[in-house]
């Protein structure tokens, strides 16, 4: 069974792929990224990997197609016909190609648990995590104070790119021109309108949920910080980004943004203040494992704050844009 | 035996290899950065499928399970797909500014304006 | 404190840039990111000193020992590339103020520095740590901010060139992804000392070699080594000025860093000189970079184009000097790593000045720059003369030994070869020389006759300059330090 179902999966993602590459009607090339995105997000489930589903399936079915459509709202669907370097790319993918089948060869057979991965660091993590962290999750416990400083990275990652988007499209002329209108659902649907305000106070306690309950099912601050962005996204999908903007202050998400991030660095900090290393929390709290339980705690926060402040930055610059590129038609 | 233990892996390579050869091949910008996404997921789904134990359960511990699916790939992968949603939401701002100042996201209309075809 | 040098050297960057995000004033985050960077400069000296006394440094973060937790391990050979970050970038960012305010407009100011700050964390992370994946993270980091800077430039092709870099330059991470997934398939760690220990039981399989064949394609598409070069001309001449100088003198290091501890710390130099054809393939690829680089750099008319290829010609000697893979011939690898920053960051900030005062830097437009602006086209030739590696300036002496140690190893027709690279790049250095000093200005530009550049940028730029003339006759500290980098990753062996 459980074979069947990969298979089939494994196939439907080949198809979306072949189909994506070989299309030339971009709008059709998105909503399939998007569902080969829910595709991976399935297969990571059947293999087990709870969180790693939760979050492809925020990301790559969620956020990526949304801002890509606002992309394509602007550029336009229609591609060109003529693949320029079909030669150099067969060429490259074909090398590529060999060279990663010769690799597997070699490989621990798929699924076998004497796989030198599953034999040398990984068992500590399951072992061990209930007495020194205790926590459930394996998955928190590993991202959130073994491999914590990656962790770290990620959220400055994220903060990067939002600040890179700023510089991009956010900055320039920065007095507020005309009043900015919803740009997908112009005159609102009195459905949608009922509907997304019966929508959206659960979706932010679904947020804070994923927030807190991360140490014992999947999920975590930057799921939790996706879905609360997704929160007001649809508020502005809805209601028009003007009257978003009455409720959160620009200004006011993008520092957010880098208070996410300073959230976690101080916290990290507070290991040194402790007497022990960067991002140790055992010296938070009276023993070692309420220590460690309080310093997850409050990085993730740190990361929902960061994640949900992006998130919400990047898709108001975007929507921005296109509202921008609706009412002056491109002039070239 | 070969090819029940390592389809999976093959497939995989079939799916980072489209995408591979959409960011090579394709003019179009964005065709290129959906084609970034396809072979960036795929090497997820491989790294994914390194980390499966057979009949082992989500890394969650619990009272009825002994055998779980290695957690390490699993985090790891949590922050490649952060970084490669950061990549693309950078990659379409980009787009965007390219529009505007060549009138195009067609890789030959942007080498022609800028003399260099 | 002093046992948490290694995790201040990247921390202090990594979350003043927030920091810095919050000031808002363009002034103050200047002299924020001005201070800081001092800061991770005197930290790094202390680390230098602190590996050179007691040898090498770990710390474990998070209190988790290695191979469970993310470990920091700072040897000689880190210490130095850090040095060499942290010092270039005090410099740079020293000087940028003026520059900026000319090249950017009001508001992105704030979001410039912040950018730079994330850019500078994370190269400084990926030199730190002592973990596979983590380097991954913080190249991502790196890479994502220099993306945005680059896009800063004036002109729009600098929106190009920052998209045809990311698109490489993601590909080149994910290469590194799928060789770091391999390398964990086949050992169970990411821990780089944990890796070397491991690998040899397995290193005969297709896929360790398939792991070392793609770190390798992914780490020389970041460091720009021929044929892989063609996005670095593009990203140089079209980044905003001290983006240029500030890229050109450590981004490249650290991705020839990343190369050095792959191949000899990670996969150890017996396996990678035997795996693949390694050593003719560097020093073919070596020369082919040098002289391609620098014939093209000949034909350039807009200065920071020429200076661009010039570099792909500089990496190309260093990329030699790992395939000679001597003791001096990584010495001389390392050496140069530090000279060349040294003579980029004094030519850029130079043309940053000329940039400044008369819109451009072209060829056409430095003619007769030797007399209205005298320091900056001074620095321009000193620089250029260490860029050609005459005897008295600091590029004399990793040339030195790059001779040297291919005339020990009995590749004596290479050292011909490397003598040969120099006098094209003294042809190009000429062109520079001759349309500063020899050449009367355009008559356009007689009626407003530029004065010297700002002095807040002419200052470190002779910093610099002099630099570069110190550290041409009195080589004590990098000769020490790299011949023992040199000889502790090469175990003593030759």
């Amino acid at each position: 069974m459980e074979l069947i179902l990969d298979i089939a999966l494994l196939s439907l993602l080949l198809v979306t792929a072949v189909y994506i590459a070989w299309t030339r009607d971009l709008f059709a090339a998105v909503i399939l990224a998007g569902i080969y995105g829910l595709l991976s997000a399935s297969f990571f489930m059947s293999m087990g990997a709870v969180d790693v589903a939760f979050t492809e399936a925020a990301v790559g079915a969620g956020i990526s197609p949304l801002l890509m459509l606002s992309t394509l709202a602007i550029c336009g669907r229609a591609q060109r016909a003529n693949p320029q370097r079909a030669l150099l790319a067969l060429l490259t993918v074909g090398v590529v190609g060999a060279l990663l089948i010769t690799a597997t060869l070699e490989m621990p057979a798929f699924g076998s648990p004497d796989a030198p991965a599953h034999l040398h660091v990984a068992p500590r993590y399951i072992a061990d995590s209930m007495r020194e962290i205790g926590i459930p999750n394996v998955v928190t416990s590993v991202l959130a104070s073994y491999r914590a400083f990656d962790t770290l990275g990620e959220v400055v990652v994220i903060f990067t790119a939002g600040l890179g988007v700023l510089s991009l499209l956010g900055l320039r002329g920065d007095v507020r021109e005309e009043p900015i209108h919803s740009p997908m659902a112009e005159p609102s649907h009195l459905v949608l309108r009922v509907v997304g305000k019966v929508l959206i106070p659960p979706i932010l306690l679904f947020a804070l949920y994923v927030q807190f309950h991360g140490e014992y099912g999947p999920g975590g601050g930057f799921q939790a910080g996706v879905i609360f962005a997704v929160g007001f996204i649809l508020y502005s999908l809805v209601f028009g980004l003007e009257a978003v903007e009455k409720i959160v202050n620009r200004a006011l998400v993008q520092a957010l943004a880098a208070v996410g991030v300073l959230i976690y660095g101080t916290v990290g900090l507070l290991g040194i203040v402790s007497g022990r290393n960067y991002l140790d929390y055992s010296g938070l709290a009276g023993d070692s494992v309420a220590g460690q339980h309080l310093g997850i705690i409050a990085i993730e926060l740190g990361v929902g704050i960061t994640v949900a402040s992006v998130m919400m930055i990047v898709f108001f610059v975007f929507s921005a844009q296109l509202a921008r590129g609706r009412a002056v038609p491109h002039a070239s | 035996m070969l090819l029940s233990a390592l389809y999976n892996y093959w497939v995989v390579i079939l799916l980072m290899m489209t995408g591979l050869y959409m960011v090579i091949a394709q003019g179009n910008l964005i065709k290129k950065v959906i084609g970034l996404n396809i072979f960036q997921t795929s090497v997820f789904i491989f790294y994914i499928s390194v980390g499966k134990v057979a009949g082992g359960s989500a890394p969650i511990l619990s009272q009825l399970t002994t055998v779980y699916s290695n957690p390490l790939p699993h985090v790891l992968i949590l922050t490649a797909i952060v970084v490669g949603i950061a990549t693309t939401a950078l990659a379409l701002a980009l787009i965007l500014r390219i529009r505007q100042a060549y009138g195009s996201v067609e890789e030959q209309d942007i080498l022609a304006g800028d003399g260099q075809c | 404190m002093l046992t948490h040098l290694p995790i201040l050297q990247v921390i202090l960057p990594l979350v003043a840039a927030p920091s810095c995000m919050i000031l808002q004033r363009s002034r103050l985050s200047w002299l924020f990111t001005v201070l800081v960077s001092l800061a991770a400069f005197v930290v790094s000296a202390l680390l230098l000193q602190q590996v050179m006394a007691e040898g090498v440094i770990r710390y474990s973060l998070g209190g988790w020992d290695a191979p469970w937790g993310i470990e920091y391990r700072i040897d000689a050979l880190n210490a130095w590339v850090l040095f060499i970050v942290t010092a270039v970038s005090t410099a740079v960012i020293a000087a940028a103020r003026t520059s900026i305010e000319a090249e950017l407009g009001a508001s992105r100011q704030t979001v410039f520095y912040t950018l730079y700050l994330l850019c500078f964390a994370g190269l400084l992370g990926i030199v730190a740590t002592g973990d596979v994946f983590n380097v991954f993270v913080f190249l991502e980091i790196s890479s994502l901010s220099t993306y945005a800077l680059i896009a800063m430039g004036r002109d729009r092709r600098a929106l190009w060139s920052a998209f045809q870099y990311l698109v490489l330059g993601t590909i080149g991470a994910t290469f590194i992804l799928i060789g770091i997934g391999f390398l964990y398939m086949m050992t169970g760690t990411l821990n780089m000392l944990d890796l070397a220990e491991r690998l040899p039981a397995v290193e005969s399989s297709t896929a360790v070699l398939a792991a070392f064949a793609f770190i390798l394609v992914g780490i020389c598409l970041k460091l720009a080594l021929f044929p892989l070069h063609l996005w670095l001309p593009n990203a140089y001449s079209n980044a905003p000025s001290i983006v240029t100088a500030f890229l050109a003198a450590t981004a490249t290091k650290v991705a020839l860093y990343l190369l050095v501890r792959f191949t000899v710390t990670v996969f150890g130099i017996d396996f990678s000189l035997s795996a693949l054809p390694l050593q003719s393939l560097f020093i073919l690829l070596g020369l082919a970079g040098v002289f391609v680089g620098s014939a093209v750099a000949i034909y350039q008319s807009n200065i920071k184009r020429m200076l661009a290829y010039s570099s792909v010609a500089q990496i190309g000697y260093m990329i030699i000097g790992i395939g000679i893979s001597t003791v001096v011939g990584l010495q001389a690898t390392l050496l140069h790593l530090f000279n060349h920053a040294l003579m980029k960051a004094a030519l850029f900030l130079a043309l940053a000045g000329v940039a400044y005062r008369i819109g451009g830097c072209s060829l056409e437009q430095i003619r007769g720059l030797g007399r209205s602006m005298p320091w900056t086209m001074g620095a321009i030739a000193i620089g250029g003369a260490s860029l050609v590696g005459m005897p008295l300036t600091a590029g004399f002496i990793s040339k030195w030994y790059l001779i040297a140690a291919s005339i020990d190893s009995g590749f004596w027709p290479l050292a011909l070869l490397i003598v040969a690279g120099s006098l094209l790049s003294a042809v190009y250095v000429w062109r520079l020389v001759e349309a500063g000093y020899l050449r009367e200005p355009q008559s356009g530009q007689l009626a407003a006759e530029p004065g010297e550049a700002p002095l807040g940028l002419l200052i470190p730029t002779w910093i610099l300059v002099l630099a570069n003339l110190y550290f041409g006759v009195e080589t004590s500290l990098p000769v020490s330090v790299t011949e023992m980098a040199a000889t502790y990753l090469l175990g003593g062996a030759p």
